[in-house]
């Protein structure tokens, strides 16, 4: 059993080397240009002087988003036993779902009723 | 041959080696395709002058991409704007691992193949995220908030669309998913399956960040979203894992819902798997070059509101099909 991840870590090893390998050759193939303009190493805005970092404090909408996210993950994942095991258990795993889905789709509703789904 | 495939460091090797080779391979053609196909679909030509039908064009401009000066912007976090597309196309890549190609050619059996999958698909958001947050642009910033936001959105009805078939194979082995639908029928061909195969289409769109999703990249107003600081190889890397992310996603959908490699006529499976790949990837194009993009906000009303919920209802449905029929 333990096998099969060692088959996985190493394919992640090729997986993780194809892009920096990519940037290797490009670092070997490349070429440099004698004329450095100060501006070229500038950060882009539409050909206008950068106005302040970019690095800013953000709307809290992404913030209620991601909240709303891990609420919504975490039940995935106790979806998942549940899907595995719903022939084993038969109507025990029906009912139980079911109640399991109504609290959450409550949940659900408030959010949607206090307009945290809603991006504005 | 049996030496090889029983030592668990030379098979992760060979497999590794060959699936990452023959899916870059197959990303440069396929740039190739999807230009040609949007060339037809808007009356032009397409690329025609790099070899027959314009074949080399990929090569052509992977050579073009690597010979140019990689610029890292002066305000930019260095190490993080090496390390964003490194990371991108490692994640797009690391899912094939579990994709079954036939009944042997698969590199790694998981028993949480679906699972690893989703993982992995779910992480792609992060580096692009890193990208726009490193280039310390503000359009590359805004279009990395607007990748994480619709990312982990699409992530939940995506996952419960997984967990359709899941349910009704019982298992969350690919391998697994692939075998219940030789043995029962095609995912695909249940109302259940085909319902929650649409959903796991629609929200693999938006993951991948393809029209009518790609609000983080959205040309006419954020230029090119994360990636509006990244020139030559950089942003190459990042185009070749949109493109590898795209097809793993397809052969995802056709392993789950279209019943993977199976067939008919007693044409090899492999032939199949890809036949019906290419069959997903290009529903996937067709889409890209036909429709508008959605807004910001009807992005997130539609997979907070309708999405979600609808999900988790073909979920109950595939549950109750599986109790009541055995």
């Amino acid at each position: 059993m333990a096998d099969i991840w060692i088959v996985v870590f190493v394919y992640l090893l090729i997986a993780f080397s194809v892009g920096f390998l990519m940037l290797l050759g490009s670092r070997l193939l490349r070429v440099r240009s004698k004329d450095q303009p100060p501006t070229r190493e500038a950060t882009y805005e539409c050909g206008e002087e950068p106005a302040g970092k970019a690095w800013i404090r953000f709307h809290p909408r992404y913030y209620v988003v991601a909240l709303i996210f891990v609420l919504f993950d975490v039940e995935t994942v106790f979806l998942v036993p549940w899907a595995l095991n719903t022939r084993r258990l038969g109507t025990f795993a029906i009912v139980e779902m079911v109640i399991f889905a109504f609290i959450l789709m409550l949940g659900w509703g408030y959010a949607l009723r206090k307009e945290a789904l809603k991006w504005q | 041959m049996t030496f090889v495939l029983s030592n668990p460091w030379l098979h992760g090797l060979v497999f590794g080696a060959v699936l990452v080779s023959v899916l870059m391979a197959l990303v440069a053609f396929i740039t190739w395709f999807e230009r040609k196909l949007a060339g037809r679909i808007q009356s032009r030509l397409g690329p025609t002058m790099v070899g027959p039908f314009g074949l080399l064009q990929p090569i052509a401009d992977a050579v073009k991409a690597m010979q140019k000066d990689f610029i890292v912007p002066k305000d930019a976090d260095r190490f993080l704007f090496w390390l964003a597309p490194p990371l991108t196309i490692a994640f797009a890549l690391a899912t094939a691992a579990v994709i079954p190609f036939s009944k042997d050619v698969l590199a790694a059996n998981l028993d949480v193949g679906v699972l690893y999958a989703l993982a992995f698909s779910g992480l792609l958001a992060f580096p692009t995220w890193v990208a726009g947050w490193a280039s310390n642009n503000k359009y590359a910033l805004l279009g990395g908030m607007r990748m994480v936001a619709q990312g982990i959105s699409y992530e939940i009805p995506m996952v419960m669309a997984a967990l359709v078939p899941v349910t009704l194979a019982g298992t969350l082995s690919m391998q697994g998913i692939v075998e219940y639908q030789v043995a029962s029928g095609w995912i695909i061909a249940t109302p259940v399956g085909a319902a929650a195969g649409l959903l796991f289409l629609t929200t693999a769109l938006a993951e991948g960040n393809r029209i009518p999703f790609d609000i983080p990249e959205a040309e006419s107003e954020l230029v090119a979203g994360p990636t509006t600081e990244y020139n030559a190889i950089g942003w190459s890397i990042f185009a070749a894992s949109e493109y590898a992310h795209s097809v793993i996603t397809a052969a995802i959908v056709s392993a789950l819902f279209l019943g993977g490699w199976d067939g008919w006529w007693n044409l090899p499976p492999l032939l199949w798997m890809v036949a019906k790949t290419g069959f997903v990837f290009l529903i996937v194009t067709w889409v890209r070059w036909s429709l508008l993009r959605f807004r910001s906000d009807q992005l997130m009303a539609l997979c907070w509101k309708y999405l979600v919920p609808g999900a988790l209802l073909l979920v109950l449905i595939a549950g109750i099909q599986v109790s009541v029929r055995g």
